[in-house]
């Protein structure tokens, strides 16, 4: 069959099952469009910046496990992509980036809209391609799903100059099957390295499951919780696993770290064996490396063989999906007695307690996401933005379910939430709420109208404190309070913040007016009283909403693990 | 700090030398010498490369190449186990009263004169990276113009059968 290069990555799309794709069109991409305008099976959601697509298709992917899509033209609309793709290649998330690019005889003489994309996102890609002529088209879209969602998820690249896609070729046909000499992900975990990790685990004393976002990612929920539960082995998930172990189970310590909970931290720095299921030693979740759960064995079990003894030596590795990996290990573990060391956990627990003080007069940020965990019934999908706001949500709400959470943990970038719960949405089909930041909200602000337009059920929770907090927070705690560049109420005549409780001020800009400039319902509550009206308001609505809560100004996350210290050195409430 | 030879077979196209560069700059982590060219199937490279430097890093960039989608296969020579030979093509000053003198060195060294003028010679020697060392020491007294090495090639010695 003779078909077009755009004909072909389209059809490509279609065989590989996208039924929504993010994208923005240019010069060199309007061929692709052009397709897609008659592909009645591709939903094409037009965003209002290229970040916006990137992270959506992230939203898209993370909500629902599938590749996520996006597309942009050559040049700036390309590297517009590149944040988004970062952010899913830290959290090994699926996603198929299709840039345009300027016509193959052009490469390389900076023509207009070029950018070497094959270049630039090469550190951040798990894999990409430049398509050198139409005949390799189709393999290579096969190919870019395909290492896109197998072994470690990540996104792939794929940057398609404009000659290709308004060429044609004879005789096309979408591959079958896929196979790439060098790309064999290991599965099925080694039996030897099982039994050898099931041996240590009966012989512990002081045993702890460690789950990071690969539980997620294999969908290992199920096996991950029959392993803890028929062990009595206390578990504390990372930012990205959380969900994958039920946040409301007694089991369950909170997540360990920077802003771990004590309990966490305290069972890692007195565990003698730790189980790490597809997490990755973050810097975040060890603090100082060196005095990082001193007593402690480690097994290691990853899909990714780099990830191993790369931050942290390992005794026990285990290579291959964490569902394999844990159903496996059910079958033969045979637990000891661990019942001295869950006491002592669980009196951690109960003696440390997340905690925040209430006020009569303001509103506790930490007070509105554990009403929203009540009025959604813990059930629903939630994106963050990065700072404080992220956190607070990491702590307050209790993720029980996979997919639940949908954050930027390795990358941490601001913006992340309010497109990502767009995709999510849109892939799920109901409600997803975004907290965010005032700060976060407005990096990709232009989004509303993408939400609004299409009708996207994104309801975004607007923790409004007039700073960026997370870095005003540690200017706090460690730059003698000098609030240099964080306050996002400071204009020409402001001289620093000396007392905040006499800053009159007013926020710019007023969320409400500029919702209602998008024609979205936008809700505010200024007072500890309004808290439950405005939640109520916002998600009862239909369609999106935003709900905005004017916040504590000067509020902290804690606690706290200064970076680069010991986690059981904790920073609480003064 | 210790030299490693690691040899990298890798699919022959665009691109892949540069993401393997790119693992080894990254971590800033030098590379010595690097050797590329096709192998006996040509749509496979293989890559010679010699890199000083941490072992435990070391050990990370050879799981990350791994990870590499156009990597088909990583291999680390360790002391003994490859055959390893460079050539050096040097151009070298002389004159009347020294020359018999450097053309007893170049043969001790197996090496070869290739192009002469009145005043200097281009020589190639091949052989381990120490032998090389040695020969361009010795010359160093007659002065040298230009060295160009063409960095470590490294084969798998042959087992032994008992």
């Amino acid at each position: 069959m003779k078909k077009t290069g755009a004909q072909i990555v389209v059809d490509a799309l279609i065989q590989e099952k996208v039924d929504i794709l993010f994208g923005y069109p240019g010069g060199v991409v309007i061929p692709i469009f052009d397709v897609l305008y008659d592909a009645k099976k591709i939903k094409v959601i037009l965003t209002r910046h290229e970040q916006g697509a990137a992270h959506a298709a992230d939203g898209y992917a993370r909500a629902t496990g599938k590749v996520g899509v996006c597309l942009a033209t050559s040049g700036p609309g390309a590297t517009n992509l590149v944040t988004g793709i970062a952010t899913a290649y830290l959290d090994s998330i699926p996603m198929v980036a299709i840039t345009g690019q300027v016509s193959s005889p052009m490469l390389g003489t900076d023509a207009f809209q070029e950018a070497d994309m094959v270049g630039i996102s090469r550190p951040v890609t798990k894999h990409n391609f430049l398509v050198d002529s139409i005949e390799t088209l189709p393999i290579i879209m096969k190919q870019a799903f395909h290492i896109a969602r197998t072994g470690r998820p990540g996104p792939v690249l794929v940057d398609i100059p404009a000659d290709i896609s308004k060429g044609s070729m004879e005789g096309y046909e979408y591959p079958k099957s896929v196979s790439i000499r060098s790309y064999k992900p290991n599965v099925v975990g080694h039996i030897k390295q099982i039994e050898k990790a099931s041996e240590a685990i009966g012989k512990a004393e002081r045993p702890l499951i460690y789950a990071g976002g690969g539980v997620i990612i294999s969908g290992a929920h199920k096996e991950l919780r029959e392993f803890a539960e028929k062990c009595s082995i206390p578990v504390t998930t990372t930012l990205m696993g959380l969900g994958g172990f039920p946040g409301t189970h007694d089991l369950f310590l909170g997540m360990p770290g920077m802003h771990g909970t004590r309990t966490a931290n305290y069972s890692l720095q007195n565990t003698d064996l730790i189980i790490s299921v597809g997490a990755r030693f973050d810097d975040r979740v060890t603090g100082n490396v060196e005095t990082f759960a001193p007593k402690a064995k480690i097994i290691h079990m990853d899909i990714d063989p780099a990830a191993i003894s790369k931050i942290i030596k390992v005794d026990i590795p285990v290579v291959g999906d964490a569902k394999n990996i844990l159903a496996q290990l059910n079958k033969i573990i045979k637990p000891g007695d661990y019942s001295s060391w869950l006491e002592q956990v669980m009196q951690w627990k109960k003696e440390y307690p997340l905690s925040y003080a209430l006020s009569k007069d303001e509103i506790a940020p930490q007070a509105v996401i554990e009403r929203l965990f009540e009025k959604s019934n813990g059930n629903a999908v939630i994106t963050t933005e990065v700072g404080q706001n992220q956190m607070w949500t990491a702590h307050y709400y209790k993720f029980d379910k996979p997919r639940t959470l949908l954050s930027s943990g390795g990358l941490g970038t601001m913006g992340y939430g309010m497109p990502a719960a767009m995709g999510a949405a849109l892939a799920l089909n109901k409600p997803v709420i975004d907290i965010a930041g005032d700060g976060s909200i407005q990096m990709n602000i232009q989004e509303l109208a993408t939400i609004s337009l299409n009708r996207i059920p994104v309801k975004v929770v607007i923790l409004n404190n007039g700073y960026l907090g997370m870095v005003r927070q540690w200017q706090e705690l460690f730059f003698d309070k000098r609030y240099s560049s964080t306050c996002l109420m400071a204009d020409a005549e402001c001289a620093g913040c000396e007392d905040i409780t006499k800053c009159k001020r007013k926020y710019m800009p007023d969320f409400v007016k500029l919702a209602g400039s998008y024609n979205i319902p936008a809700f505010r509550a200024e007072h500890p009283d309004e808290v439950d009206e405005v939640l109520e308001k916002g998600l009862n609505s239909d369609g999106p909403a935003i709900m905005e809560f004017i916040v504590a100004r000067e509020e902290n996350v804690f606690p706290m693990v200064p970076a680069g210290q010991p986690i059981d050195n904790i920073l609480e409430e003064k | 700090m210790t030299s490693h030879t690691i040899s990298i077979l890798v699919e022959n196209h665009s691109g892949a030398l540069s993401r393997i560069a790119g693992l080894f700059s990254s971590r800033g982590y030098n590379i010595t010498s690097l050797n590329v060219a096709e192998t006996e199937d040509p749509s496979v490279s293989r890559m010679t490369l010699v890199a000083e430097g941490d072992e435990d890093i070391l050990e990370q960039i050879v799981k990350q190449l791994n990870r590499l989608i156009d990597v088909i296969k990583v291999y680390e020579f360790s002391n003994g186990s490859s055959v390893n030979r460079e050539l050096v093509l040097l151009r070298i000053y002389f004159s009347k009263s020294n020359r018999l003198e450097l053309v007893t060195l170049i043969n001790m060294y197996n090496g070869k004169i290739v192009s002469a003028n009145t005043s200097t010679i281009i020589v190639e020697i091949s052989g381990t990276s120490s032998e090389l060392n040695d020969f361009i020491a010795l010359v160093r007294p007659f002065g040298i113009k230009e060295v160009v090495r063409s960095g470590k090639l490294a084969i798998a010695q042959v087992k032994s059968k008992h």
